[in-house]
C-alpha cells in the first residue's frame, strides 16, 4: 500500500501554539510521526533580562494564556527563595486556592475541547458554561478573568472578604453537583467511550522513558504529582490525594481530569473554611541579592519549571522556563505511531496542548504524486464521519 | 444506540432561564465589583515620585511635564490593567475602576491624565 505523508500545521491565526506534525500513513494507519516545534518563539526569555522583578511578575504571567497563575507562582517562589523570605500563611493559602481554581477552569476548558473534537458539542456548551462560574470568581476576587495579577513577591496582592468566601463556597457546591453529571458522561456516554477507549495508549514504561508530565503521566498509572512529591505553597497542610488511572488511554486522561476537578473543589472548600488569619504579604526589597533558584509547580497540564539567576541588581541575569507541553510533545509523537488517522485529533488534544493547531493538513500521495490540503475543521469532520460510518458497519 | 429523551431534562431546564448573551452596547453588561478597568488619577495627591512609571510592565504609564510639574500620563492602548501602578503609588493617587468599554476610533486614543 502507498505511503502518504501528511504535514499537520504549523499555524493558524486564531490558535495559540503553532506546531507542525509530519505524519506518514499507510492506508488509515499512522506509521511514523515527527513533531517540529519552535514556531511560537517570542523571545520572552531574553526580554525577561531587561525587566525589573516588579515588571516580571506580570510578564511571566503572560507565558501561557490559560495556566498564567502557575507561572507567576513559580517566579515569585524563586525570588522569595533567593531573598530568604517566606510569605505569611494566609498568603500561601490564597495562592494555593488560586492555583486550584486555575486547575478547575483549565480542566473544564479541556473537557469542552475534547467534547468538540469527538463531535459531542453539547459537552462543550455545558462545561464552558460551568467554567464561567469560576472565571466570575476570579474576576471578582483577583481582578481579571485570566491574567490575574494576584501574585506578588512575598505573598498575594488582595485579601478575600467573608462575603467573597461565602460566594465561593456556594459556587463550589454548585460545581460539585455538576461534576456528577460530567463523571456520568465520562464513564457511560457511548460517544465518549467509542472515541477515547483504547485510543492513544501510553504504557507505564514509555511514560517514564519519555518523561511525560501531569495528567498524561497519571493516566499512565504513575502516582506522581509535584504538589505531593515536592510540596509548595500550602499543599503540605491540606488533605488530598493524587488521582491515577490504569487504562492508559485518552479515556484515562478524561477520567483523571474529571476526578482532579472534584479533588480540587474539595481542597478549595477545605482551604476556604480553614483560612488562617493574619497578613497576606510581607514587604520585600526591590534589589535581589546574587543567587540562583529552581522552582517547580504542578500546572494544570503538568510540571512547570522555572530557573532564576540573579546578579544583585533589580533585574535578573537569566530566567529559564520549561512549560509542561514541551515535556508532553515527545510522548504524543510516540503514541501517534500505530494510531488511526481519525484518532489523531483526539490524541493530540489529549495532552491539552493549548492548541488544535491542525490548521492545514496536506496529504501527499508519494506514488501518484498528488496532494490535497485539509484544514483543521476538515480533519475533525473526517474523523467524526469515519466513526459514524464505523458505528453502522 | 440512539436513546431519545436523554437530553429532555437539560432542554426543559434551559427553557425557563434567561439568555446568557446580552445586546451590548445597548444593554449593560456590568463587570464584577473587583474588576480592574480604567484607572482614575487624583492630581492633588500625586507627589511626582515616578514609582508608577518605573514599575509599569508595558510602559503605558509615562512621566510628562504638565503645568511645570512631573505627572504620570496613562496611555490606555498600551495598558494591560495589571494594577501595578495602583499598588506602587505611595499616596493612593491612582485607583482602578470597573470601566472596561474603551473601544475607540483612530486618533481618539484613551489617555488618563
Amino acid at each position: 500500500m502507498a505511503k502518504l505523508t501528511i504535514p499537520i500545521g504549523p499555524q493558524h491565526p486564531a490558535l495559540k501554539e503553532p506546531e507542525k506534525f509530519m505524519i506518514t500513513v499507510e492506508g488509515e494507519t499512522v506509521v511514523d510521526a515527527d513533531v517540529r516545534i519552535g514556531h511560537m518563539h517570542r523571545g520572552l526569555e531574553k526580554m525577561f533580562e531587561n525587566r525589573t522583578y516588579m515588571q516580571l511578575i506580570h510578564a511571566t504571567e503572560r507565558i501561557c494564556g490559560i495556566c498564567s497563575f502557575t507561572h507567576s507562582t513559580n517566579f515569585c517562589q524563586n525570588v522569595e527563595y533567593i531573598l530568604g523570605t517566606d510569605p505569611p500563611p494566609r498568603g500561601l493559602y490564597l495562592r494555593t486556592i488560586m492555583n486550584e481554581w486555575e486547575r478547575i477552569h483549565s480542566h473544564l476548558l479541556w473537557l469542552g475541547i475534547a467534547g468538540h473534537e469527538m463531535g459531542f458539542d453539547t459537552l462543550l456548551m455545558w462545561s464552558w458554561d460551568d467554567r464561567e462560574e469560576i472565571l466570575n470568581l476570579f474576576e471578582d476576587i483577583t481582578g481579571n478573568r485570566v491574567t490575574h495579577a494576584y501574585n506578588t513577591i512575598g505573598g498575594v496582592r488582595r485579601d478575600i472578604s467573608d462575603a467573597q468566601i461565602q460566594r465561593s463556597l456556594r459556587v463550589h457546591d454548585y460545581l460539585l453537583e455538576r461534576m456528577d453529571a460530567y463523571v456520568h458522561v465520562a464513564l457511560n456516554e457511548k460517544t465518549v467511550l467509542k472515541r477515547t477507549q483504547g485510543v492513544g495508549i501510553l504504557t507505564t514504561e514509555d511514560a517514564k522513558r519519555l518523561c511525560a508530565v501531569g495528567p498524561r503521566l497519571r493516566a499512565s498509572n504513575i502516582s506522581y504529582d509535584v504538589r505531593k512529591n515536592d510540596p509548595y505553597a500550602a499543599y503540605d497542610q491540606i488533605p488530598w490525594e493524587v488521582i491515577t488511572c490504569d487504562t492508559l488511554d485518552v479515556h484515562a486522561q478524561l477520567v483523571v481530569r474529571a476526578l482532579e476537578i472534584i479533588e480540587a473543589i474539595k481542597m478549595c472548600k477545605y482551604m476556604l473554611e480553614n483560612l488562617p488569619a493574619g497578613d497576606i504579604r510581607i514587604k520585600v526589597p526591590r534589589k535581589v541579592p546574587e543567587g540562583e533558584a529552581i522552582s517547580r509547580t504542578e500546572a494544570p497540564r503538568g510540571e512547570d519549571l522555572h530557573y532564576l539567576k540573579s546578579n544583585g541588581t533589580d533585574k535578573p541575569e537569566r530566567l529559564k522556563v520549561r512549560a509542561p507541553t514541551l515535556a508532553n510533545i515527545l510522548n504524543v509523537a510516540h503514541v501517534l505511531k500505530g494510531a488511526n488517522i481519525a484518532d489523531v485529533p483526539m490524541i493530540v488534544a489529549g495532552i491539552d496542548p493549548c492548541m488544535g493547531c491542525m490548521d492545514r493538513v496536506l496529504i501527499v500521495d508519494s506514488e501518484k504524486e498528488t496532494s490535497r490540503v485539509w484544514d483543521r475543521e476538515q480533519l475533525r469532520k473526517y474523523s467524526i464521519d469515519w466513526y459514524e460510518k464505523e458505528a453502522f458497519r | 444506540m440512539k436513546r431519545p429523551g436523554v437530553m429532555i431534562g437539560a432542554v426543559l431546564g434551559r427553557l425557563t432561564k434567561k439568555p446568557v448573551t446580552v445586546l451590548f452596547p445597548f444593554e449593560e453588561s456590568p463587570a464584577e465589583p473587583g474588576y480592574r478597568g480604567q484607572m482614575n488619577f487624583d492630581n492633588d495627591k500625586c507627589i511626582s515620585c515616578g514609582m508608577c512609571a518605573k514599575d509599569c510592565p508595558s510602559f503605558a504609564c509615562v512621566m510628562e511635564e504638565i503645568d511645570g510639574k512631573k505627572r504620570p500620563v496613562f496611555y490606555l492602548d498600551r495598558c494591560m490593567f495589571c494594577g501595578q501602578c495602583e499598588e506602587s503609588c505611595p499616596k493612593d493617587a491612582i485607583e482602578m475602576t470597573t470601566k472596561y468599554d474603551l473601544a475607540h476610533l483612530p486618533g481618539d486614543e484613551p489617555i488618563v491624565k
